[in-house]
């Protein structure tokens, strides 16, 4: 796959789930700390969310960080915006904002 | 890298800082920082995470970057 093929696909899923995140592992399955604590939340919300395992493809892993200027991994869309990593996710949850973003 | 390397690197890219840097495993891979900066004011956290993240550079970016995780926590000063 080109990088830009991949670049347009990760633009396309962000964009047509409200809720999308890019991890390592799979939310039953998480591989990493930080991806197995911002599933958590979004579980705990009950909300319906879509993910893409980034170990599973090195392609993804690559052209997320590009798409968002961001180096790491987890990396949480909702409503088509880039809303941050696990720390932002976690601060978002704490005060509110996180549960007024995905019932918007 | 030492905590001492990392809070370097951030303070040279936000002078004027407070900065805590702990390296959370002992491994020298893995840290966390507390950061106040000037630089924040009126900026989202995603911009802000953004700043602490181009002051790292190839520390954190690239397939052989020496650090491997980073928690932020970042307001402005």
């Amino acid at each position: 796959m080109s990088a830009e093929i991949v670049l347009k696909q990760i633009d396309t899923d962000v964009k047509g789930n409200k809720i999308m995140i890019y991890m390592k592992g799979t939310p039953d399955q998480p591989m990493c700390g930080f991806s197995a604590a911002t599933v958590a939340v979004f579980k705990q919300l009950n909300v319906p969310f879509e993910s893409r395992n980034v170990l599973a493809d090195e392609n993804v892993r690559q052209a997320v960080k590009e798409y968002t200027s961001w180096p790491t991994i987890p990396q949480i869309f909702i409503n088509g915006e880039f809303v941050g990593g696990n720390d932002i996710v976690q601060q978002l949850y704490s005060s509110g904002e996180l549960q007024k973003l995905v019932t918007k | 890298m030492t905590e001492s390397e990392v809070k370097e690197l951030i303070a040279a890219g936000l002078p004027g800082a407070v900065i805590h840097v702990r390296d959370t495993t002992g491994t020298g891979d893995h840290f966390e920082a507390l950061i106040k900066a000037p630089q924040f004011t009126g900026k989202s956290m995603v911009q802000q995470h953004q700043l602490v993240y181009k002051s790292l550079g190839t520390h954190i970016q690239g397939s052989h970057a020496p650090i491997h995780a980073l928690s932020l926590q970042t307001s402005p000063l």
